[in-house]
């Protein structure tokens, strides 16, 4: 291979191009980013960065020894609009198109928007220019801020805007709030934070409309002043954050040929239909499954590399999911694949003390793991999950 | 030199997290003891909660694992090495001679 073109230049992009460098390729290395930055760390942008704690410098992840040893080729602003299998190019919105002997897809996610939020005031939360514009606001006084949605995104925006003193509500319109993460107990209890904290958690409603200062509609540049919910209730707002998830950006590659189904779809090696072409991070769909960690997109693209490289699946990726996530104070862990009513068994601490560590178990059979504060006892959990299903002991 | 504890108070495997600015663990891992910064070089983990393994602790955040004899990490996402300290026993009690150095700024590109 003399080409590869890396397309998204985020966490799982810089990672396919450092492997591609320390596998070996020698060839002409293309990063292609529609951002105009070079590629900076997202999960701070809910926490340490909302707060005041971290700043936009300290979320680069490149350094001078990557510019060294990656020889990259940067197009930043630029974004991809199609990928020519025939002539297996990169297609660029100036028309540029980038002939390339392999093609890393690494397009990531894109948040997804609340209908007809023009409102001044509404925000979603991915990149660093949502991330930027939200912190403004939160500086300019205290604020009713509502958040839409109380998974991990929301939850961290709350907490972040609840430690800056502003008045927080949490509207999730399932019953159970990170129920399909955590299962209905554990969610339950993170959910519990919220109110330990001071923000009121709203459940089991969703959102009707959004209003303006001068009534419904979505005139753009008019301010949101309130959020009208499905059971009628009004909350005040100055400022909404919509946190409902994320939809993998694969727009671009309708045309392509590939098969895409909520994600690239490609083998547990990443490997697509087409060998030269792999995907990596919360793009891919691997063997029926899509990850939206930081560690998956850190640690997925070596793999995928190594199978671009040799020019067929050699490898596949088999790392047990795992995320981790900061929010009032506490740092819950999670690790490995729960089932819909996989049984909860503490192992240590107590939930009252917003302080355990936990397992999920399908039959006997350990799952997953699950902890609140509790590190340690998890790291030692999540090694055993590691480990092929027996050999664990009860 | 700081006191850090008696020698029977840190078993193999076991360590001692001091709240110094910045904080320092003292690790006693196969081949003896070790202090290090207590504080993963990539983001905010402490790495007293880490997994020791051999001379190698794991952060329990992100896994990057760097070496206790040099404070040089093994794989990513850590890129910085750990500052290392000294480490003597003196009539059954365990005590720290922190570096000289400066520690760095914490947060810069990882
Ligand atoms: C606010 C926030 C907080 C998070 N916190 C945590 C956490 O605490 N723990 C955890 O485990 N995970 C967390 N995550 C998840 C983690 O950050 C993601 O899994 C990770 O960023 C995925 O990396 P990626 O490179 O696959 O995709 P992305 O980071 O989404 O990057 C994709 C890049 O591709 C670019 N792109 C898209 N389309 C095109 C195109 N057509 N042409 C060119 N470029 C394009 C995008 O602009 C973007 O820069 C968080 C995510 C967010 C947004
Ligand atoms: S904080 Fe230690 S590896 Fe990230």
């Amino acid at each position: 291979m003399r080409t590869v073109t890396v397309v998204g230049a985020s966490l799982a992009g810089l990672h396919a191009a450092r492997a591609l460098r320390s596998q070996g390729f020698e060839g002409h290395l293309r990063i292609v980013g529609a951002e105009h930055h070079l590629p900076y760390d997202r999960p701070p942008l809910t926490k340490g960065y909302l707060t005041g704690a971290v700043t936009a410098e300290h979320l680069a992840l490149t350094d001078a020894q990557d510019e060294a040893e990656l020889q990259p080729e940067w197009l930043l602003g630029a974004r991809a609009t199609a990928l020519d299998l025939g002539e297996r190019s990169v297609v660029l919105a100036d028309g540029r198109r980038l002939r390339s002997d392999g093609v890393v897809l690494a397009t990531g996610a894109a948040a997804v928007p609340l209908r007809g939020t023009q409102f001044l005031g509404v925000h979603t939360l991915r990149t660093l220019e949502d991330a930027a514009s939200l912190r403004a606001e939160l500086r300019e006084g205290q604020a009713r801020v509502v958040v839409v949605g109380a998974g991990f995104i929301g939850a961290e925006v709350a907490s972040s805007c609840a430690s800056l003193g502003h008045r927080v509500t949490v509207v999730e319109a399932g019953a159970h709030p990170l129920a399909s993460q955590l299962g209905e107990e554990i969610g339950a209890l993170c959910a519990g934070l919220h109110a330990d904290h001071g923000v009121t958690l709203v459940s089991g409603v969703g959102v009707a409309e959004l209003h303006g200062k001068d009534g419904a509609g979505s005139s753009a540049g008019q301010r949101v002043s309130w959020v009208e919910l499905t059971d009628g209730r009004q909350l005040p707002a100055d400022i909404v954050v919509v946190g409902i998830g994320a939809r993998p950006a694969t727009a671009w590659l309708l045309d392509s040929g590939l098969p895409l189904s909520d994600g690239v779809v490609c083998d547990a090696g990443g490997v697509t239909e087409v060998p030269q072409v792999v995907a990596v991070g919360d793009v891919a769909r691997s063997a029926g499954r899509r990850e939206e960690h930081w560690t998956h997109a850190m640690a997925q693209p070596a793999v995928a590399v190594r199978n671009l490289l040799a020019g067929t699946t050699v490898a596949g990726y088999e790392t047990p999911p795992y995320f981790w996530s900061d929010q009032y104070g506490a740092r819950i862990q999670f690790a490995g694949r729960r089932h819909a009513g996989d049984t909860v068994r503490l192992v240590e601490g107590s939930p009252s003390d917003r302080s355990f560590a936990a397992v999920y178990e399908h039959e006997g059979v350990r799952t997953a793991a699950v902890a609140m504060n509790r590190p340690r006892p998890f790291a030692h959990l999540r090694r055993e999950l590691g480990r092929p299903a027996g050999t664990v002991p009860a | 030199m700081i006191p850090v504890c008696r020698i029977e108070d840190l078993p193999l495997g076991g360590s001692v997290r001091l709240d110094l600015d910045p904080p320092i663990t003292v690790f006693h891992a196969d081949g003896g003891l070790y202090a290090v910064d207590d504080t993963c070089t990539h983001q905010d983990a402490s790495l007293s909660d880490g997994w020791l393994e051999g001379c190698l602790i794991e952060c329990p955040l992100h896994a990057a694992s760097f070496d206790l004899r040099t404070g040089e990490p093994q794989c990513l996402p850590a890129r910085r090495p750990l500052r290392t300290h000294r480490v003597s026993v003196d009539d059954g009690t365990v005590w720290l001679t922190p570096a000289e150095e400066p520690a760095r700024e914490k947060g810069d590109a990882a």
